[in-house]
């Protein structure tokens, strides 16, 4: 296999990473969001909220910056 | 690659003038420098504007500034007390700086500050250092008690605590990749849709009519990038906070 071929499959899939931290962001707000519809004095977590969303996050921007490390850098 | 193709170009560094090398090492003044002024400029000139006058009862300006100060300060005293509050300037700075300089990307022809990583892992290093710093100074040996939770057996510590020592290892990286990568990726993504339009206009009448649909995804996805621009800077800064809350009171 070509090595720029290899790049770009690998880049593909690295990017699969991000699928993961999206769930893992779908659930902290839905969950956010259902706790906070049922008890409206829970609503005040926001900030425990962000907090866990941008731990969260971090691993799939990590996957996404070996894609573009892949893409653009090696 | 061109300029209007190639999504990466807008992150090049361009060198505006020079003042010569010292050993080997070019001082050089560069589009990013410029920005970084410009972001700063911006924050002082509002701040010092809209606070001239004091008044009792604020204008309506004086309250943009009032009500970002409350913000960051009962930001501070959630999360680290009222003992954190010495560290309000720097925290301040660092929300404005940031807030400042990812909106200001967002605009045509503007250098996106924040999409740089030496700029982003520079921020990160100053929190995680001033953490240390002022960890140690203040509870001197005790600082280690962030590695070992209370309240856990002690065959479970053989586990947790290089658990918790990688976790504090890792943080300065993700403090500063996570604010590096969305701006970047966002920057990227923009680029990319709006290089669809140029490129399916140049396909004739059916090309134009069909390149609506990638100029309305660029609009969204700006709008989008603004509220990634806002929350970015919030999310850097409520970590400042968490950080120095552990330097504040270590030991969970």
């Amino acid at each position: 296999m070509e090595v720029e071929a290899a790049k770009m499959i690998g880049a593909g899939i690295a990017t699969i990473g991000m699928g993961g931290a999206g769930i893992g962001v779908g659930i902290i707000f839905g969950n956010y969001l259902s706790g906070a519809l049922r008890n409206p004095a829970a609503a005040g977590q926001f900030t425990n909220l962000i907090f866990g969303f941008a731990v969260t996050e971090a691993l799939g921007i990590f996957s996404l910056l070996i894609a573009l490390l892949l893409l653009f850098v090696v | 690659m061109g300029y209007a193709t190639n999504p990466i170009k807008q992150f090049d560094i361009i060198e505006i003038f020079s003042f010569g090398s010292i050993n080997g090492f070019d001082l050089v003044f560069t589009n990013s420098a410029l920005m970084m002024l410009v972001s700063v400029a911006i924050i002082s000139g509002w701040l010092i504007l809209t606070t001239r006058g004091r008044g009792l009862v604020p204008s309506r300006l004086q309250l943009v500034s009032e009500i970002t100060y409350g913000f960051i300060a009962n930001m501070i005293r959630t999360s680290t007390g009222s003992e954190g509050m010495k560290f309000f300037p720097l925290v301040f700075s660092l929300f404005t700086f940031i807030l400042v300089s990812n909106i200001l990307g967002l605009y045509p022809y503007f250098f996106s500050v924040s999409s740089q990583l030496i700029v982003t892992v520079a921020l990160a290093l100053l929190v995680m250092g001033i953490v240390i710093f002022y960890g140690v100074w203040k509870n001197g040996f005790k600082f280690l008690k962030i590695f070992v939770p209370s309240g856990i057996p002690l065959v479970v510590l053989i586990i947790v605590v290089p658990i918790e020592v990688l976790s504090f290892l890792s943080r300065p990286l993700s403090l500063s990749l996570r604010l590096f990568g969305n701006m970047l990726a966002g920057a990227i993504v923009v680029k990319v849709f709006a290089g669809f339009v140029v490129s399916l206009t140049a396909m004739g009448l059916i090309g134009i009519i069909g390149a609506i649909l990638p100029l309305a995804m660029t609009v969204a996805l700006t709008g989008l990038e603004f509220l990634v621009a806002a929350l970015q800077a919030f999310v850097f800064t409520i970590l400042t906070c968490v950080y120095l809350n552990d330097a504040i009171h270590p030991g969970h």
